[in-house]
């Protein structure tokens, strides 16, 4: 036994043993293979390597390419890039910044903003190396100036480099966007090597929503560089492929158009065209030049235009969300007469005061004393307020809820409009969510005119206005017009289901009531159409901001402080047999819907409608 | 003197009267070229880190708590660590599981415990012990050579930290924590012809491991190293700027301080993972062969310990912690050199960076363990 397991003892030893002498072979394989390796690099190699690296370093250089353009859909560039000489510095070759900058300043004209901003960009985490810019846009001179005294400027590059221009600024800084410098956060996000070379980024708008396609293909070339980073050989080229130019549906004379008629108002305008869906016009004001994102913003216009009450960031047209107050009227009846809660040739008449059963409360029409016996056509010509309270309340919510989604109300049927918001299209749930409470009958009846819970963006409402006046035929409503990158192409022919009414004939006559709001000898905008070569068909609207003192017809009585009026609100396509355009119109706390916001909606359309055409198409 | 070095570690060496080292339990040439290794190193991470006298500060205190922690391993008996192998491999299997629960870490990995204002370590390296450890205690429990069953259980052994690892993730630590089990195998007498089905049955799943294990960017550093020229400015900048500057080291290097890749920021990471590149360019081919002649020195004195083992469990033990030891070798310099993808594994004892250091440091005190304890 003891004998047994000594020799089982030596047995495992030599076992042991033998596997060692293996393991020592595979180690000194393994270690041949390592030796080898270096050998080729260092030995075989070496001069190559050599030569990458010591005196003459080899750089990758990228090349950027070039952004993509912006037109217009009859080929007017909205975005375009320039050349621009620009002032940096590689902070890596500056022994004392500050003795630098003051002699830079000697040379140059620098601003204490462009100063501050240098320094912000200078503390921020960037690629190593990159060259921090100083002064875009240098004159000849100062150019001249520089080239003159760059043996004493160690780190000071000028640089050739295309930059983003908007030649229409302010009118189209919402719906375009713009880009700016790639800061901080999103130089972390960002793939290095799509972006290498490349300082801007979209960051609104169009810019962001296309910036992948914008943007192009990075090339590089290698280059052989002397110690000074001169280069003195160009070994290898890649170049880059530029961005896809995108043709918008945008108009740019009816977009201009509207932007000067908000002149000193806050407020947007959407115009689409129905057929296709493409948006003409999409804007907000008060607006801000999108130029000075790509220069550099000045820090003290830039605090003051932030910290405005005016808010001129904002995208009205796409973020501002608003009651619908009266302009949903011509939806909420059309889907109340197709539903069967009314008829055409029902009448009310309530005096101006509508009460709920066994409720005290009293929903008042905007005229005192009301209209009279009104039907539906009446009530939608006159703006009858009466008339849909009690039909909201016959209706109750959901079939309201019904037809307005129909029409795209409370969500985003766009397809690249850059961060819409979707406004909001009550359900009970919705309230108890929200709110805590259930859902009352008097909510009902506040939104039979477009008061109470629901918002709509002005881009929704002109999204409702293009299929109300395609008879419930829905399309994309998009920017996108076509581009060279066919992949962009693939858009779907419409963004939610066709409408379908329990009787077509409705949409004729829903149509006539909002002829008969520009036509009729009561129509709340009869004074708008006046003298109109085409006819247009409408809806006026007043959205409540405060309870002010009012007269018989509605009007604010007294002197109201600006930020208490009404908003102006008025929908309208034309022309009306054969529509070519929808649009909305949007002005906060501008007054009565008919008064302000109509009279803008008549000049635009007199703009699309009536103008030379033009050549391009 | 070669003869000497060899037989130190013989039965015969300690007869009667044990010398100074042995009472002390340290392995006279082993701590010797740990030493060297470990000031060599420190020359090269002062150049790696431009010229920091902070980093080498830094390092060298990890070296001084790596050597103590190596003393006081060796101090006590082999015996008491197969006692307690079981419950090393324990600990250390909860401390994986606890880092995926709440563990922390950057880039998606979740590699780090942290006990709050008490410490901060990756449970991942005490497996680097604890699993050869576990091992050798489990194979040599039922004699050499395994029959299939206990192959099987070893197997389960290994498999339980190796998912967890791989869970993190991270491919690297768990690829090397099993090739440290598997040696402990494969020195016990794993037959032949299960290690040649093995070796088939890998090639066999890589096409498998490729669709579902390995994640995007264990992906791009796959492809990156048969093409590192697709993605100059990416994830080819690395290899490129490494090989760089190996190669322009040449046979007698660029000298001290001299090298224009690493003192220019060509090289990334130039003081951690790829601190070899640095080593080349400066000091050459020549340079690169007496720091391989250190690591080779090391692994044949670990190789020595292992076969003068006093029993089975001291044998595989020694054995798999040497071997490792080597693979760590290879894997760095093969990384570095473009042979093998960058799996962030660092340069052994070289490398700037604490945790490893004081592990392969522990590592080594077992050995000494095994060296000095010989007889009961």
């Amino acid at each position: 036994m003891q004998n047994h397991s000594l020799d089982n003892k030596e047995y495992e030893r030599r076992l042991f043993q033998r596997r060692m002498l293996v393991a020592l072979f595979v180690v000194a394989a393994m270690l041949l293979v390592l030796i080898a390796r270096l050998f080729f690099l260092q030995i075989i190699q070496h001069e190559k390597h050599q030569a990458l690296s010591d005196n003459n370093r080899l750089e990758v250089l990228p090349i950027a390419p070039i952004r993509g353009l912006i037109y217009d859909r009859n080929g007017e560039l909205l975005a375009e890039n320039l050349p621009s000489h620009t002032l940096s510095i590689v902070a890596e070759r500056v022994d004392d910044m500050d003795a630098l900058l003051a002699e830079l300043r000697q040379l140059v004209e620098l601003s204490d903003d462009q100063i501050e901003l240098f320094y912000r960009r200078l503390n921020q985490y960037r690629r190593p190396h990159d060259p921090i810019p100083l002064k875009v846009k240098l004159s000849e001179e100062e150019i001249a100036v520089l080239a003159a005294n760059r043996y004493f400027l160690k780190g000071v590059q000028v640089e050739a480099e295309l930059i983003r221009q908007y030649p229409h600024g302010e009118a189209f800084a919402h719906v375009l966007g713009y880009v700016g410098r790639i800061n901080e956060q999103e130089l972390q996000e960002l793939d290095p090597g799509a972006y290498a070379g490349i300082r801007f980024i979209g960051k609104q708008g169009i810019e962001r929503e296309y910036e992948e396609v914008l943007l192009g293909k990075a090339g590089y070339q290698r280059v052989e560089t002397n110690a000074r980073g001169r280069i003195l050989n160009v070994l290898d080229k890649q170049a880059p492929e530029p961005g896809a130019n995108l043709h918008l549906q945008l108009d740019r004379a009816l977009q201009q158009k509207a932007f000067d008629l908000l002149e000193g108002k806050r407020g947007a305008i959407v115009a689409i065209e129905p057929e296709t869906g493409g948006i003409l016009t999409l804007v907000s004001r008060p607006s801000f030049d999108p130029n000075l994102y790509v220069t550099g913003f000045p820090a003290t216009l830039y605090n003051q235009l932030r910290d405005s009450p005016d808010k001129p960031f904002l995208n009205r047209a796409t973020r501002g969300q608003y009651p619908a107050a009266s302009t949903i009227k011509p939806f909420i009846g059309l889907g109340g007469v197709d539903g069967g809660y009314t008829t055409w040739t029902k009448t009310t008449d309530y005096k101006g005061e509508f009460q709920l059963p066994n409720d005290p409360r009293i929903y008042r029409d905007w005229k005192r004393g009301g209209h009279g016996e009104t039907n539906l056509t009446d009530a939608i010509e006159e703006s009858v307020d009466t008339y849909f309270y009690d039909l909201a309340y016959q209706m109750t919510l959901e079939p309201i809820h019904n037809i307005l989604d129909q029409f795209g109300f409370g969500k985003n049927t766009t397809w690249d409009v850059y961060n819409p918001a979707v406004g909001i299209n009550p359900t009970r749930d919705w309230k108890k969510d929200r709110h805590g409470f259930s859902w009352y009958a008097g909510d009902t009846v506040n939104l039979g005119i477009g008061q109470g819970y629901m918002l709509t963006t002005p881009t929704q409402l002109a999204i409702a206005t293009a299929v109300m006046a395609n008879e419930g035929t829905w399309m994309t409503p998009r920017l996108m017009l076509y581009s060279n990158d066919e992949s962009l192409m693939d858009i779907p022919e419409k963004a939610q289901p066709d409408i379908q009414l329990n009787n077509e004939e409705n949409w004729a006559r829903i149509h006539h009531t909002m002829e008969e709001v520009l036509y009729g000898q009561k129509g709340t905008a009869r004074h708008v159409a006046y003298d109109a070569p085409y006819r247009f068909a409408g809806k006026t609207g007043t959205a409540q901001v405060a309870e002010i003192q009012r007269d018989e017809n509605g009007e604010a009585v007294d002197d109201v402080p600006d930020h208490l009026k009404d908003h102006a609100l008025f929908i309208a396509y034309a022309p009306a047999e054969n529509p070519k355009i929808a649009l909305a119109v949007v002005v906060e706390n501008g007054g009565g819907g008919s008064s302000v916001a109509a009279p803008i909606a008549r000049e635009l359309l007199d703009e699309y409608l009536l103008r030379e055409p033009t050549n391009a198409e | 003197m070669l003869s000497d070095f060899v037989r130190h570690a013989s039965r015969d060496s300690f007869s009667a009267t044990p010398g100074f080292w042995q009472r002390i339990h340290v392995d006279f040439y082993l701590f010797l070229l740990l030493l060297v290794l470990a000031a060599g190193g420190m020359v090269v991470l002062y150049s790696a880190s431009g010229g920091d006298w902070g980093a080498v500060t830094r390092q060298s205190v990890r070296f001084g708590v790596g050597f103590l922690a190596m003393f006081i391993v060796a101090q006590f008996d082999p015996r008491w660590y197969q006692q307690w192998s079981g419950a090393l491999y324990l600990i250390g299997v909860a401390f994986l599981i606890a880092v995926l629960v709440v563990g922390s870490g950057a880039k998606g990995a979740q590699r780090w415990l942290v006990i709050p204002g008490v410490i901060r370590f990756q449970p991942s390296e005490i497996m680097k012990l604890a699993v050869p450890v576990m091992m050798a205690w489990y194979i040599s429990r039922y004699g050499l050579p395994p029959r299939l069953k206990h192959i099987l259980g070893a197997a389960i052994l290994l498999a339980i930290p190796f998912v967890l690892i791989l869970q993190q993730p991270d491919l690297g630590t768990s690829l090397l924590i099993a090739a440290s089990g598997v040696f402990v195998i494969f020195l016990a007498g794993l037959s032949w012809k299960i290690i040649a089905s093995g070796i088939v049955l890998g090639i066999g799943s890589l096409p498998l491991m490729w669709m579902f294990v390995l994640r995007d960017y264990q992906k791009t550093r796959i492809l990156t190293l048969f093409n590192p020229e697709s993605d100059p400015l990416g994830a080819g900048w690395n290899i490129i700027q490494s090989k760089t500057a190996i190669g322009s080291g040449g046979l007698d290097g660029k000298g001290f301080l001299l090298g224009t890749q690493s003192q220019l920021d060509f090289l990334p990471e130039s003081h951690t993972d790829f601190i070899i590149a640095v080593l080349s360019e400066e000091f050459g081919f020549i340079g690169v062969m007496v720091l391989l002649a250190l690591y080779v020195a090391i692994v044949i004195r670990g190789m020595v310990i292992a076969t003068r083992g006093r029993d089975n469990f001291c044998r595989l033990l020694a054995g798999s912690i040497t071997l490792t030891f080597f693979i760590y070798v290879f894997v760095n310099i093969g990384m570095v050199s473009g042979l093998l993808p960058v799996v962030g594994v660092p340069l052994p004892l070289v490398s700037y960076g604490g945790t490893s250091i004081v592990t392969l440091l522990t590592g080594f005190g077992i050995l000494m363990s095994i060296s000095t304890h010989q007889r009961v």
